[in-house]
C-alpha cells in the first residue's frame, strides 16, 4: 500500500479533506474513496465522457485526471446538478425527452450539456452537437439527447431572462 | 526532481496520453512531475510584434478562446479545435502532443508549417531547434532524461501570410487523423504570387513530416490550383505511409496530395486577407 496523499478540494460547493494514492484518477477517488458513485466510468482512457466533470469552469474527462490534482480546485459532479427543490432543467429535460435508456452515458451527458449551457443556453444544433462530441451513447442514436439539451437551453434562457 | 530519476521520471500536463499510457503499462516509472505549475510551461503570450510564446502545459482551450491567436495563428486554432473533444480540449496541450510524438499528432502539422521552434531546458542548460527535428519515430523524441520542453515559440507572422491544418476521418469528431496536412504561405504584396510556403503531413510516415520539396517548388509561383497541383504531387513522394486498421498505405499517399491542396487553398485564402 503506497503512502496516501491529503487532498483538499471543493466538490460541488463543500470543501472536502480526502486521502488518496497518488496514482488514483479523479474518477476513483470521486467513486471509490468518496463513494459518489453517480460519475460513471466507461472507457477509462478519455473516449467515452461517462466520466465527465467540471474542474474550475473546465469540462473534463475525471479519468485523465489524478486525485492529487484536485487540490485547491472546485469540482462539479453529477451530484452537484439537481437543486435542493428539484430537478435542475437539464435533468427534466432528459426525462421528458426520453434522452436515456440504459443509463450510463446519462450523467455525462448532463454534466456536459451543462457546461455547455450555462455559457450559451442559446447554442445552435450544430454547436450542441459539436461540443457533446466527447460523449458517447450506445443506446438513444443521439438524436433525444441533442433535442433534449436544446429544450433545456431553451427554459435555461428564459429563466435567466426571467431572473434578470 | 526529474532528473533525479533519470529516464523513470516523466513529466504531466494535461494527461490525456500519459495518464492512458502508464494505466496501459506502455512504461514503468518512478516519478510523475505535474509542470503545470511552472510558470513558463503556462505562459501564452501574442503579439504582431513578438510572435507566439506557448508555454508546453498550456491546454487547447486556451489558445483557441484567444482573440489575438485567432487573429494572428488561425491555422493553430484549426489543430487546437479539432483535438479529441472538448473535454480532451480542457486538459491536452500542444507542448504534450508534440512530446507524445505520435506519427498523427493534429497539432505537430501545423508547428512545422508554422516554423515553431521547441524550447528545451534540461541539466545541461537550454537549446532550441525546429519542431521538424523534435520527432525521432513513434513516440519517440529528442529528450535527454531529465530534459523537458518547456515553450514553443512561433516567429511573428508575415505581411500576407495563412495557415490552415486539416486531417481525414471517417467520423466528424473525435478520432485519430488517417492523415492530415498543414500549410502556411507568404505571398508577395500582390497576393498572386508565392513568396514561401511549408508543408507538413501527418500519420504517412513514423513521424510528421515536413515536406521541404513540396515546400521549395511553391517559392515564385502562382498561388493557384496548378501550384497546388504540383505541390500535393510533391507531398504524395515525400509521404512513406504503412497500412494499419485506419486506412492502406495507397489511401493515405493518396489522402495526402487531397489535404495538401486544400490545406494550401484555404492557407492562400487567409492570407489574401
Amino acid at each position: 500500500m503506497s503512502k496516501k496523499i491529503h487532498v483538499q478540494t471543493n466538490i460541488n460547493g463543500l470543501d472536502v479533506d480526502l486521502l488518496c494514492e497518488s496514482r488514483q484518477s479523479l474518477l476513483e477517488v470521486l467513486r471509490d474513496v468518496l463513494n459518489m458513485t453517480g460519475t460513471k466510468e466507461g472507457c477509462n482512457d478519455g473516449n467515452c465522457g461517462a466520466c465527465s466533470v467540471i474542474v474550475d469552469g473546465r469540462l473534463i474527462d475525471s479519468c485523465l485526471m489524478l486525485g492529487v490534482e484536485a487540490e485547491g480546485k472546485e469540482i462539479t459532479t453529477i451530484e452537484g446538478v439537481a437543486y435542493t427543490h428539484g430537478l435542475h432543467p437539464i435533468q427534466q429535460s432528459f426525462l421528458e425527452n426520453a434522452a436515456l435508456q440504459c443509463g450510463i452515458c446519462t450523467p455525462g451527458f448532463i454534466v456536459a450539456a451543462k457546461a455547455l449551457l450555462e455559457n450559451e443556453p442559446e447554442a445552435d444544433e450544430g454547436r450542441v452537437r459539436h461540443w457533446l462530441a466527447g460523449n458517447l451513447c450506445r443506446c438513444t442514436g443521439y438524436d433525444k439527447i441533442v433535442r433534449a439539451v436544446l429544450d433545456a437551453g431553451k427554459t435555461m434562457a428564459t429563466q435567466s431572462k426571467s431572473e434578470s | 526532481m526529474m532528473a533525479e530519476k533519470g529516464p523513470k521520471a516523466k513529466a504531466l500536463a494535461g494527461g490525456t496520453d500519459i495518464l492512458v499510457q502508464l494505466r496501459g503499462r506502455r512504461f514503468f516509472i518512478d516519478r510523475l512531475v505535474d509542470v503545470k505549475g511552472v510558470p513558463e510551461m503556462n505562459e501564452l503570450s501574442c503579439s504582431a510584434e513578438e510572435g507566439l510564446t506557448l508555454g508546453a502545459a498550456v491546454p487547447c482551450y486556451r489558445i483557441y478562446e484567444d482573440d489575438t491567436i485567432q487573429s494572428l495563428y488561425s491555422g493553430l486554432v484549426d489543430a487546437a479545435f479539432l483535438i479529441g473533444g472538448i473535454q480532451i480540449q480542457g486538459r491536452a496541450s500542444v507542448g504534450g502532443n508534440l512530446c507524445n510524438a505520435s506519427p498523427s499528432g493534429d497539432t505537430i502539422p501545423i508547428l512545422i508549417a508554422l516554423g515553431a521552434s521547441c524550447v528545451i531546458e534540461g541539466p545541461k542548460g537550454s537549446r532550441t531547434l525546429p519542431v521538424e527535428d523534435f520527432c525521432t519515430g513513434p513516440g519517440q523524441n529528442v529528450l535527454q532524461d531529465g530534459e523537458l520542453l518547456v515553450a514553443l515559440k512561433f516567429p511573428p507572422p508575415a505581411a500576407n501570410s495563412g495557415a490552415h491544418y486539416l486531417r481525414f476521418i471517417p467520423r466528424n469528431e473525435m478520432d485519430i487523423a488517417v492523415a492530415g496536412a498543414g500549410a502556411s504561405v507568404v505571398l508577395e504584396d500582390d497576393k498572386e504570387t508565392i513568396k514561401s510556403a511549408r508543408i507538413s503531413l501527418a500519420a504517412v510516415g513514423p513521424t510528421p513530416i515536413f515536406a521541404e520539396e513540396a515546400s521549395e517548388l511553391l517559392a515564385g509561383r502562382a498561388a493557384s490550383e496548378g501550384s497546388f497541383e504540383a505541390a500535393a504531387e510533391a507531398a504524395k513522394a515525400a509521404a512513406r505511409p504503412i497500412s494499419d486498421m485506419r486506412g492502406t498505405a495507397k489511401q493515405r499517399i493518396h489522402l495526402s496530395g487531397v489535404l495538401t491542396k486544400r490545406a494550401l487553398r484555404e492557407a492562400v485564402a487567409r492570407a489574401q486577407g
